[in-house]
């Protein structure tokens, strides 16, 4: 091994620097952009046009920003669940099957009720939205405190499961009967549907309900001793329990809170702009939402941004397919690339880079 | 490599200097050690003393200075150059490998282990030939914390060194372990090998060097001939000042049993661990009690049966002035008067990552009112955590600096304070030195004699037996889970301690595993 | 059932296999250096759609075979810079690796949807075919299949009696400890995660060379998640991993044939649950069984680790 000095040396820092942890997100979508230029230009596009269209066009109109707000909403919602659990080092990576069994069982409610609603239709819908996705997260809570099974595995192999159910029931029992066979339930009553907040939009009441669940979130994390213990048990587990803070207890809430959310939030999606049981209800918020969780640095309010920039990819990367043809899959790839840059530059944030003087450390090296 | 005839210093360090974020570790420091001796390296903790021997053994490199070996200015790119030269460590805390065989530790401390089956020939032959018998097919995890040193001592050994650096060997070793392992370094230095001694026990190196170097502040202030020195005398180089004694107001008569344990079982939670094995003993008000015994023994599983962070199996086998918590949780025992402090600072009494105030918190949230209807009062938090600062003269840039931010000595003396501070009926202390200056551990030692002057009954556990017939009033052994009837410390002798501590039998406790190595 | 009804469901039932052990496999060495990667699902799919692009491409299933396994090397190379070079939260790089893995996949694909891929049985390694007791094993597979068997007892001999091995180990067991006598921890691991990259690629390529064939957006299905879990499952020791892919190659295919027979009346969708719930169960049983405590699971698994020098 011949120790050649490199130009910079690496110092951890003593302390996590607070202006860049909340900085670096700006940089990590800086350089996603950067790299969607050569992207872009690799596959052929004209590389102003399709940025163009993926991040700027969609902003121009009401209606743009009315969508980035309806699929802000559960990107916030989910990605506010998620952050409480990442914050505790429970990594409930299921969310999207919680979404879809909050929608299965909310939905269900919607169509018992179909035709016969009344004004308690649609909150005794969020009731069983909330409920089926807290039960279905809490599967991995039980496993993984009672048997301390890995919540990672578990929750995601739940959700291929929940996807599966959910196609078991729009092939099967909730099929429309006159829906010529097609795999999908009867449309809701309009009093099983969220009410829309602007005429001509999909803006529905379900996304200013998302603001208010970050804001709640934000004074769970900051303010309370609940907040603080989760924190604590993240950190430093041993701590937890030497202050008195039970693990399996705060295991149990954080994976019921982001089962609920995203619960809620599946129930949203069809009580909302979809408004009936389909085989695919979300295009991956639950997945996606945890890219929001991290570029939100796991602060509630950050998520409200980051929910909303991630919104803004969906729909950029649909306008870009419409106007320039580009495949709807740049958009994994865009998340993807923005999760690697904020992870990357999180070691700014934790350590220090410092150019190295001119003295020769090592003149030879033994042997 | 042919040995030179004109003698040079078989080791010569001129003018190392190194620096980390905050501290500079070592500053140009010059010693040099010559063949067969065997040389101290003296300094209390934080003075440099590992910093220095990482560097000689090539684990980390020096920002200015070089070494010379036999004459020759060397430089040690890495542990296999060190080894190449025929430099030989011994880490503090031990490079070993637990749920490898010893056989594989020791191959992996070779550059060259050649065929599997002859080393395990060798390393019987070489563990025997130095009196440190050791079984090559062992699992780590099964051998008491002086056969891994073995294992370290013989690696070493099998590459016939010319240079053996110990770093503070004889901290987890009972008396009679240290009293062997001189004799096996007096054999090695007779064979002419040099010996570099780190340690901060003056007594040890009155036994057993030749000379001695003293680190301070990471600048070399006094170089001696042990022999010719007090242990007094020394003690005030390494430190700088007086010793302060701690002053205990003459004895009170001490009141009632205010902690009681009693048949107290418990199975570890660590995959290695060791069970506590029907426990008891009480501890009265104004008490001092101490439990001594070599590390892994069961003491970290006591002190979190004793806190409340795991609950025994009835309610009775832990009282607190007659109340049974024993099913209690830590908050609920605290709330009854018991206060804790866990051997372990990061992550275990504090979370580094969190500010003081958070971290008074943490513990002092039960007995300080510092939460009202699930809100924390951050104002009343705060003032608590200021207090700690002012009480325990903290040094820090305010109670806003991260938890890890603060030096050993300053956060220990902050998670001490912020203990004693809430008026604690009881408080059991693990390590509470460990890893200390001597004026923070000064500190701490006062404010514990204080605490048991004002009535509490503070039971401290700790590997320092000197600190334990320093500040105990009684004290027990615990090894293997199973804690000695207790005795009056100052009719104890250090020799039956000591046997107790090895397990009476001696030779062949095996205590089952030491907890996760840290380093710093 | 006849023999040759038994020999073809046996069949079936290696080939389901064969892309779970190679990406447990690979990610066992991963975990035994003591790196958590749980970015195999995006190592496989990815390995999947460049093995199925250049073979569709060269016309060479050879050539596809490599460049599965250059492809999730590639991926895993990007995961090592992340959480080996700049330290960074392993599980969230394993995460971010996995979505972007789908999205890089589902983009190159795009264009071979529906298309045909030549076989792998060109693929076949001249004179091993002929070997007396070896050559019948391998009667009716890719030489793939064998590859991944080879692959099982290289690993046990590397883990067990090699130098390297050892030091793997070590590197996995404390980091902390193998620094300190002078190992390089960072590069050793390096090796592991691309060696857990090719194997997760290898998969791939096999999935969409020869278990398929044929390329579909997501279809890998969850199986880098269960190679994840089969890791557990054999706490971590090759030779129960190679049951354990076994069975759930077993589960897979019991699920297909019950589907194809009619189902016993239970919709396809609740039987294709099985492999998924199966893994639960296992993962259950693994975690609650006595034999809790004596996984064999590496001492440093996910711990990020910075020498200071």
């Amino acid at each position: 091994m011949s120790p050649k000095a490199p130009l910079f040396k690496i110092e951890p820092r003593r302390e996590v620097s607070r202006g860049l942890l909340y900085a670096t997100p700006l940089l990590a979508v800086a350089l996603t952009v950067v790299a969607g230029f050569f992207i872009f230009l690799a596959m052929g596009y004209d590389p102003f046009l399709a940025l163009y269209h993926f991040f700027v066009s969609p902003l121009l109109t009401v209606y743009g920003w009315s969508e980035l707000m309806v699929k802000g909403a559960p990107l916030i919602m989910i990605g506010v669940g998620l952050a409480v659990g990442f914050r505790a080092n429970v990594w409930n990576i299921g969310a999207e099957g919680q979404l879809t069994m909050g929608a299965v069982a909310g939905g269900a409610v919607a169509l018992a009720f179909w035709g016969e609603e009344t004004a308690l239709t649609l909150p005794l819908m969020c009731l069983a939205g909330i409920a089926g996705g807290m039960a279905y997260a809490a599967i991995p809570a039980f496993l993984k405190t009672r048997f301390g099974v890995n919540e990672i595995l578990t929750s995601l192999m739940l959700t291929y499961v929940a996807t599966l159910f959910l196609s078991t029931l729009v092939y099967g029992p909730l099929k429309d009967p006159l829906g010529f066979n097609f795999p999908q339930s009867r449309m809701f009553g309009d009093a099983a549907l969220l009410p829309i907040l602007a005429g001509g939009t999909r803006l529905h009441l379900g996304t200013f309900i998302a603001l208010a669940i970050a804001v709640a979130g934000w004074v769970l994390m900051t303010f309370t001793i609940v907040g603080f213990q989760v924190r604590v048990l993240g950190q430093a587990p041993q701590a937890a329990r030497f202050a008195g803070f039970s693990g399996p207890r705060l295991v149990w809430l954080v994976l019921l809170l982001s089962g609920g959310l995203a619960g809620l939030a599946g129930l949203f999606e069809v009580a909302g702009p979809i408004g009936q049981l389909v085989p695919q209800i979300s295009p991956g918020y639950g997945f996606t939402a945890i890219i929001v969780a991290f570029l939100g640095r796991l602060h509630p309010l950050g998520i409200i941004l980051s929910g909303l920039l991630m919104a803004l990819s969906y729909i950029g990367g649909e306008t870009a397919q419409v106007e320039v043809g580009l495949p709807q899959a740049v958009t994994g790839v865009f998340q993807g690339l923005l999760l690697f840059f904020l992870l990357a530059s999180d070691f700014l944030v934790r350590y220090r880079l410092r150019l190295r003087g001119a003295v020769a450390v090592q003149p030879q090296a033994a042997e | 490599m042919t040995e030179l005839q004109t003698i040079p210093a078989r080791l010569e360090v001129n003018g190392v200097s190194k620096r980390f974020p905050g501290v500079l570790a070592n500053d140009k420091v010059d010693f040099a050690v010559a063949p067969g001796e065997i040389h101290a390296l003296l300094g209390e903790n934080g003075a440099g003393k590992s910093t220095l021997v990482k560097i000689i053994y090539g684990v980390l490199h020096p920002d200015e200075g070089s070494l010379s070996w036999n004459g020759e200015e060397v430089s040690v790119a890495d542990p296999h150059a060190a080894r190449a030269l025929g430099i030989g460590m011994v880490f503090q805390h031990f490079s070993l490998f637990e749920a490898m065989t010893v056989l594989e530790n020791v191959a992996l401390g070779m550059d060259k282990p050649g065929d599997m089956a002859a080393l395990a020939r060798r390393v019987r032959e070489v563990s025997e030939a130095y009196g440190l018998p050791l079984d090559p097919d062992r699992d780590v995890y099964t051998l008491s914390v002086g056969e891994r040193q073995r294992i370290e001592i013989v690696r070493c050994l099998l590459q016939n060194p010319k240079l053996l650096i110990m770093d503070e060997p004889t901290s987890v070793l009972t008396p009679q372990e240290v009293e062997r392992l001189f004799e096996t370094l007096r054999q090695l230095a007779s064979e002419g090998v040099s010996i570099l001694y780190i340690s901060h026990k003056l007594a040890e190196i009155k036994a057993l060097c030749d000379r001695a170097t003293i680190l301070r502040g990471g600048r070399v202030v006094a170089a001696c001939d042990p022999k010719a020195e007090t242990a007094k005398s020394m003690a005030q180089m390494m430190i700088g000042a007086e010793l302060k004694t701690v002053t205990r107001r003459a004895g009170g008569d001490l009141g009632e049993a205010r902690l009681v344990v009693e048949g107290l079982s418990l199975a570890s939670e660590e995959v290695h661990g060791t069970d506590l094995k029907n426990v008891s003993f009480a501890v009265r008000a104004g008490e001092v009690f101490g439990i001594a015994g070599v590390a892994g023994n069961g003491q970290n599983e006591l002190l979190a049966a004793l806190s409340g962070e795991r609950l025994g199996d009835h309610e009775t086998v832990v009282r607190i002035d007659g109340a049974p918590v024993g099913r209690r949780d830590a908050g609920a025992r605290r709330r009854q008067g018991l206060c804790a402090v866990p051997e372990e600072r990061n992550g275990h009494a504090a979370v580094p990552g969190m500010t003081l105030v958070e971290n008074a918190v943490l513990s002092g949230h039960h007995r300080m009112g510092l939460v009202s209807s699930l809100f924390i009062r951050a104002a009343a938090a705060g003032r608590f955590a200021g207090e700690i600062v002012k009480a325990f003269d903290v040094r820090t840039p305010g109670t806003g600096a991260a938890a890890g931010s603060l030096s050993g000595g300053n956060l220990q003396k902050f998670i001490v304070g912020r203990e004693i501070l809430q008026n604690p009926t009881v408080l059991v202390v693990s390590q509470p030195t460990w890893g200390v200056d001597a004026g923070a551990a000064a500190t701490i030692h006062q404010a514990l004699a204080d605490l048991a002057t004002e009535g509490v009954a503070v039971v401290v556990i700790s590997q320092d037996l000197d600190e334990l017939l320093a500040i105990t009033d009684r004290l027990a052994v615990i090894n293997v889970g199973v804690l000695s009837s207790a005795m009056v410390t100052k009719e104890a002798s250090v020799e039956e301690i000591g046997l107790l501590m090895g397990g009476v039998h001696g030779l062949d406790a095996t205590a089952e595993g030491e907890e996760e190595v840290h380093v710093a | 059932m006849t023999f040759d009804a038994v020999s073809l469901v046996l069949l079936t039932v290696i080939s389901a296999a064969t892309p779970l052990l190679f990406a447990a496999l690979g990610e066992l060495v991963v975990e035994k250096s003591g790196v958590l990667n749980l970015g195999v699902e995006g190592m496989m799919i990815v390995g999947a759609v460049a093995a199925f692009a250049v073979a569709s491409g060269t016309g060479s299933g050879s050539l596809g075979v490599a460049a599965g396994a250059v492809a999730g090397a590639a991926l895993a190379f990007i995961f090592g810079v992340l959480t080996l070079t700049l330290a960074a939260n392993q599980v969230a790089t394993g995460l971010a690796l996995t979505i972007f893995g789908l999205g890089l996949s589902s983009l190159i694909g795009a264009g071979y949807v529906g298309i045909p891929v030549p076989p792998l049985a060109k693929l076949a390694v001249p004179g091993i075919s002929d070997l007396p007791l070896v050559g019948p094993l391998l009667f009716g597979h890719d030489a793939l299949v064998y590859l991944s068997i080879v692959a099982v007892i290289a690993v046990a001999w590397f883990l067990k009696k090699s130098r390297a091995g050892m030091i793997l180990r070590a590197v996995g067991e404390s980091d902390i400890s193998a620094h300190s006598i002078g190992y390089d921890v960072i590069a050793v691991r390096y090796r592991a995660v691309l060696f857990g990259g090719a194997m997760a690629g290898l998969g791939g390529a096999f999935l969409s060379l020869s278990y398929t064939p044929l390329w579909a957006e997501g279809m890998t299905a969850g199986r880098g998640w269960i190679a994840l879990a089969l890791v557990v499952f054999a706490s971590w020791r090759p030779w129960r991993l190679l049951a354990g892919a076994y069975l759930f190659g077993g589960v897979t295919i019991a699920q297909l044939y019950t589907q194809s027979a009619g189902g016993l009346g239970i919709p396809a969708q609740v039987m294709s649950m099985l492999p998924y719930l199966a893994t639960i169960l296992v993962l259950t049983i693994i975690a609650a069984g006595p034999w809790k405590g004596r996984l064999n699971a590496p001492a440093c698994l996910g711990k990020p680790f910075r020498p200071s020098t």
